[in-house]
């Protein structure tokens, strides 16, 4: 049966120092990579026989204004179905230059995960084969989940900011 | 005697000022289009979230929004009156309420149900228009999160009031032209 100590031996093995800081918080083990190798580590975890994880449970992004060098992180949720095993990793990138190889090629449904990252905080996805925006309107001019910009609409006039504690 | 009971409670509209003599009647013309008008209204209802289940409560047999001549709805905008805004309006949603907006067939009124139709409500938020004026001119707001039917009603009756009021060349007046024009619209 796969665990999660196999899992972290096989990647240890195959990929040495360029995986980091295993964590199992709450039992799911967490990882993180360098923003290289993530299409290497997606495909290995998708091919290699014994690991199988072959299902992308969720893609998406966070923004860590206070990591100098690497605010923005990209997270991948994947699923071996048949040992109902589940992993977590993070690759990082700087925000000024927030580039990030695509998983279109591996996963399918990577396709609009990425443009919603890349919607709300514009993680540039290297390879993308329609990289717009999914959710909010085209006209959009920023990236609105990332911690500089304030949750409430700046356009609303109406508002007495001290009421609203704004 | 004849053994129906007729019902005392029926309510009439009043009979308008106007000369009235052996068999005819003159009033004001725009008094008439108004009357007639007011009585007839055709809503469209455009709901996208809990204020329209309160508007369907208000539609169904306990208020009975037909008493006011509303008794059809009708979900083309080109037959309608009425435009009844219920109901969180994203930004992505806009294009599609003033597309709405202008299919519909001059004199058209617009009503925002709700705070969020009105001003955004509690969604103070980047995706969500903070009221639909921003987009198409409004006639009646309706307060509340949701409204009751009662406020619905009551809206309603606004509309009914400025329907019946309103001058018979006032949409093809300059001010109104400009109020659109500040839309965008024409």
């Amino acid at each position: 049966m796969l665990t999660n100590e196999i899992v972290k031996n096989k990647l240890i093995e195959k990929f040495g120092d360029q995986v980091s800081n295993f964590t199992e918080p709450y039992g799911m083990l967490t990882f993180e990579a360098s923003n290289e190798i993530n299409l290497k580590l997606l495909t290995f975890l998708h091919d290699d026989p014994e690991l199988e994880f072959t299902f992308l449970n969720d893609l998406t992004a966070v923004h860590y204004p206070d990591h100098k060098g690497k605010e923005l992180a990209v997270v991948y949720l994947l699923q071996n179905i048949k040992a109902s095993l589940r992993i977590r990793f993070k690759v990082y990138a700087s925000i000024e230059k927030p580039d990030v190889y695509t998983a279109t090629g591996v996963f399918s449904t990577a396709n609009w995960l990425e443009r919603e990252a890349y919607d709300f905080f514009g993680v540039n996805f290297v390879g993308h084969p329609n990289l717009i925006r999914i959710m909010n309107v085209d006209e959009m001019d920023y990236h609105p989940l990332r911690k500089e910009y304030p949750a409430e609409d700046q356009t609303r006039i109406d508002k007495d900011d001290a009421m609203f504690g704004r | 005697m004849r053994p129906v009971t007729h019902n005392t409670k029926v309510k009439m509209v009043e009979v308008p000022q106007g000369y009235a003599g052996e068999g005819f009647f003159t009033m004001k013309l725009s008094e008439a289009v108004g009357l007639a008008r007011s009585n007839s209204i055709w809503p469209l209802p455009f709901a996208t979230s809990c204020c329209g289940i309160e508007f369907m409560a208000t539609m169904a047999a306990h208020y009975d929004l037909a008493r006011f001549g509303s008794e059809r709805l009708s979900f083309s905008p080109r037959q309608c009156d009425l435009i009844m805004v219920m109901g969180t309006i994203a930004k992505k949603m806009a294009p599609v309420l003033r597309q709405v907006y202008l299919q519909m067939a001059e004199p058209r009124w617009v009503m925002a149900v709700g705070a969020c139709a009105s001003s955004g409500g509690i969604f103070d938020s980047y995706s969500v228009l903070q009221g639909i004026d921003q987009v198409i001119p409004v006639d009646v707001y309706v307060p509340g999160c949701p409204p009751r039917p009662e406020a619905i009603i009551d809206g309603f009756l606004k509309i009914q009031q400025l329907v019946k009021s309103e001058d018979i060349r006032r949409r093809q007046g300059d001010q109104y032209k400009e109020l659109l024009n500040t839309y965008g619209i024409q």
